[in-house]
């Protein structure tokens, strides 16, 4: 096996890691404050990815494509909060579940009503469409090293922001005892209002960096929703150190699992054999390993400490 | 003399910085009501959820009967013969008082893997559970939801529910939490008519209701037991008065 | 909770229901509106998944978002049989039972220590690891989907070609779930279910090993999940893993609420509901989801005990006054 290929893979597993992370820190802080499970949170990702996509493809500028991807995210994401989401943090997580199951089939629908059923393309800004000579003969896309360094960047601010500020305070409080912080006179509502539209321009950034990546369509979302709830389930649901640990391994472990796991079975079996159950077990691998997880660690790696 | 029916040797439980239970030893004969004291925080609700098993103490013995309890989840001993109330009232709401007492009647009634006969009407369970609620004065309210009774009501209910197991030992963690007088009389009445036919380990804050119906008193301060005796004993001792009773002179 | 009144609104609705639709294929015959009889086919087989996951979500409290793996299980053993020949009826059914059964034994084993989230995660992620298994495997057809030749056979007299046998068999499965149902959970074992679902805590003090009676439960209707499965198999004569997608699983769920949770008649309306809206939307637009989301919110919000909740309302309002 090529080392420059196992390189190259761990790179991009990192790269999908950070892309994660960004999708995972939102849905757990929203979690771990609001107890609110909100499956629509890949409809901010896709809401992202489209908005940028869209706005690229007539302004020719990156700068405002990034704008109007995090913004139109965060705007919808403060919208639902608004007209639908005050009504459910009271509800059971049932009802979250199923109403915002309703949501995704609505916002699917919406953008391929807007832009048809047809993907949209998106393209790697200029500045960034070279490679990158990491290591001498190694050369590696500079639009996904860009990726992890935003992603890198973004956990660090988010470190420096729930551990050191006033804000972060209140969402490591609000997170450890959500009732005691409405009695000590904390505007409930605006932080509340707050973490969700953070959490949706997460979402939507992780969007609009994937756009060039994957494909920009309906439902785009959905994928790495599911992801994203395995890696908060494995990082434990109210930690964002949980997030970002469990998102770099999911990330790794699911990009290593597709590139090698089918060359390494044909070391052991046939051909054909390795072509039915490599990108099978790659598929299965990562809940395997939540699944794993869940058995000894029922309530994940990191999980916060709560009353 | 006889084996006690239940032994505490060395319980220890700790939760981060907090000992909840510091090294607590205590012997419980048959028959006896032994009721624990002290104030709030003292560790007595998490030393009842360690008798249960619904914690798992970090160090230490439980032994029901001479036999070793430690490791048992909660069903298992309540088959063993350990019942408990709740200090916070944890009734089945959305169903009837009968339906309550005779779900606990169902545990005891061998496996429930029966999918065909309808238990509701099933007489194996609707009649002892209706003895039961006659017992502590519930038989008029037997069809109501449990969520709809009054609060007296549904102590009672609580209570109800740990006998339906005919237990050996029966842990009520403050029965009388929340009730008014007459009801606290009542109850005082029901569990003085309890005592000949089960073990109890009673905690209450109910001084009064304690020194009329315990056998055996032990006070409990921060997970330490500081005091056990007779109730006249207890009364007597400075500590405790200084610590728990307060200052001024017991009757 | 209602009680288990004998005559109540919820048996009269649900005799209702029965005696509509064992009249449905003359019905819809002598109004020349034939072809209803394989719509409401589907219906059923629907209806089937729906009740199947009410006992375990609307009885016994257990969300689990993966209850379409229990139907592809099933639609694929009678596929899979069919690939290599076997036709037999009652050996194909036979199968899908049983795998579906082991399958649900074991996710249920692993899930069931968790709870909330996790539990909803967890089933989730099993269902999803059987979808992408079934798409990876080529040799049933993997993502293309794999076609049945011929129908199960249940001995010469049943012939399943026939719309009508087919919607009388499927009647006859639904009929006999919902009244194996309704014994199912007014029986001890159900008491267990339901008690774990209104105070679990409760139940393992009281001496009840609350889980080997959820994965009992969990079985049962992974297994009845299966025989919709295979009835679906045989409706369509062809299975795929789309009957797997998780949006499947949703899907399902959204019947139970829409009908009416916990009460074994209501996923019935809820299948009506759901597949009705479903084929009258998107003969309006094809946009019909853009209408079906915001509906589900609705419902969730503001009618949330389902149809069947505002009927039993209605019924008990009327016959008391």
């Amino acid at each position: 096996m090529d080392p420059l290929l196992v390189l190259a893979q761990a790179l991009n597993g990192i790269q999908f890691g950070v892309m994660l992370f960004l999708m995972a820190a939102g849905l757990t802080l929203v979690f771990g404050i609001m107890n609110l499970i909100n499956l629509a949170h890949g409809s901010f990702y896709m809401v992202g990815a489209y908005a940028a996509a869209a706005t690229f493809q007539t302004t020719g500028s990156f700068l405002a494509a990034s704008i109007a991807g995090i913004g139109a995210g965060a705007a919808v994401g403060l919208a639902v909060e608004i007209a639908v989401f005050r009504r459910l943090y009271a509800r059971d997580h049932l009802d979250q579940v199923l109403a915002t199951f309703g949501l995704i089939l609505f916002f699917n629908e919406m953008v391929r009503i807007i832009w048809g059923s047809t993907a949209l393309y998106a393209t790697v800004p200029a500045f960034l469409a070279g490679q990158v000579e990491i290591l001498p003969g190694a050369p590696y896309p500079a639009y996904r090293l860009a990726i992890i360094a935003v992603g890198l960047a973004v956990a660090a601010l988010l470190y420096l922001l729930v551990g050191k500020t006033r804000l972060g305070m209140l969402i490591r409080a609000g997170a450890a005892d959500r009732v005691m912080l409405g009695a000590l006179g904390v505007n409930v509502k605006i932080l509340y209002t707050l973490v969700f539209g953070l959490g949706a321009a997460l979402a939507a950034l992780a969007g609009l960096m994937a756009g060039p990546i994957f494909t920009v369509e309906a439902g785009m979302g959905e994928n790495v929703l599911i992801l994203a709830f395995v890696v908060i389930v494995i990082g434990g649901i109210g930690s964002i150190r949980g997030a970002f640990v469990a998102a770099l391994l999911v990330g790794f472990v699911d990009t290593m699992g597709r590139a090698f796991l089918r060359p390494l079975l044909a070391t052991v079996m046939t051909n054909a054999a390795a072509d039915n159950a490599g990108p099978a077990l790659a598929s299965m691998l990562i809940y395997l390993m939540m699944a794993a997880v869940l058995f000894f660690r029922p309530r994940g790696l990191f999980p916060p400490r709560t009353r | 003399m006889a084996e006690p029916l239940l032994s505490i040797a060395g319980l220890y439980k700790h939760f981060g910085g907090i000992i909840a239970t510091d090294g607590v030893s205590l012997q419980i004969d048959e028959g006896e009501l032994h009721a624990i004291i002290g104030p709030n925080g003292a560790g007595k609700t998490t030393l009842v959820a360690q008798l249960m098993g619904e914690l798992r103490p970090d160090r230490g013995s439980i032994r029901l009967d001479g036999h070793d309890v430690t490791a048992l989840p909660p069903y298992r001993r309540s088959l063993r013969g350990i019942a408990r109330s709740f200090q916070i009232t944890s009734v089945f709401a959305e169903l009837t008082a009968c339906d309550n007492v005779a779900l606990a009647v169902q545990a005891h009634a061998g496996h429930s893997f029966r999918f065909w006969r309808a238990a509701r009407t099933d007489p194996a369970l609707r009649e002892p559970a209706r003895a039961i609620l006659g017992e502590v004065g519930l038989a008029h309210r037997a069809d109501t939801q449990a969520a709809v009774l009054a609060h007296g009501e549904r102590r009672l209910l609580e209570i109800a529910i740990a006998l339906a197991s005919r237990p050996r030992l029966l842990l009520l963690d403050e029965p009388m939490a929340g009730m008014g007088a007459d009801d606290a009389a009542r109850m005082v009445g029901f569990l003085s008519r309890l005592k000949s036919r089960v073990t109890v380990l009673l905690i209450e804050h109910d001084m009064d209701a304690v020194f009329a119906l315990a056998d055996r008193v032990t006070v409990m301060v921060y997970g330490r037991i500081v005091a056990s005796g007779t109730p006249q004993e207890i009364r007597a001792d400075a500590e405790v008065r200084r610590a728990y009773l307060g200052e001024d002179e017991a009757a | 909770m209602p009680p288990d009144n004998p005559v109540s609104a919820r048996g009269l609705i649900t005799f209702a229901v029965i005696v509509v639709l064992a009249l449905l294929p003359p019905a819809t015959a002598a109004l020349g509106i034939g072809f209803y009889v394989d719509i409401f086919t589907r219906i059923m087989i629907f209806a089937i998944a729906a009740l199947s996951l009410d006992i375990i979500l609307g009885y016994g409290g257990m969300v689990s978002f993966g209850h379409a793996a229990f139907l592809g299980i099933g639609a694929y053993s009678v596929g899979i049989l069919a690939f290599y020949g076997v036709d037999n009826g009652f050996l194909q059914f036979g199968v899908a039972i049983l795998a579906s059964a082991v399958v649900a034994l074991f996710i249920g084993f692993v899930s069931l220590r968790t709870s909330g989230i996790y539990f909803i995660m967890i089933t989730l992620a099993f269902a999803q690891m059987i979808y992408f298994l079934s798409i990876s495997i080529n040799t049933y057809g993997g993502d293309n989907g794999l076609n049945i030749d011929r129908h199960s056979e249940f001995t010469r007299f049943i012939d399943l070609n026939d719309a009508n046998t087919l919607y009388y068999l499927v009647f006859a499965v639904l009929v006999l779930f919902l009244l194996l149902g309704r014994r199912l959970v007014a029986s001890r074992f159900g008491m267990v279910i339901r008690g774990a679902k209104s105070n679990e805590r409760r139940m393992e003090a009281v001496g009840f090993p609350v889980l080997r009676y959820r994965l009992a439960a969990f079985v049962i209707a992974g297994a009845m999940g299966g025989v919709a499965g295979a009835l679906l198999a045989n409706q369509d004569l062809f299975v795929s893993p789309s009957i797997m997608q998780w949006t499947r699983s949703g899907e399902i769920l959204m019947m139970v609420i829409l009908g009416g949770m916990g009460t074994l008649v209501g996923p019935i309306f809820g299948a009506v509901v759901f597949l009705v809206l479903e084929t009258a939307l998107s003969d309006v637009t094809g946009h019909w989801q853009a209408i079906m989301g915001p509906i589900l919110v609705l419902v969730v919000l503001f009618a949330r005990d389902g149809i069947f909740g505002l009927l039993s309302h209605r019924c008990a309002e009327s016959r008391r006054g």
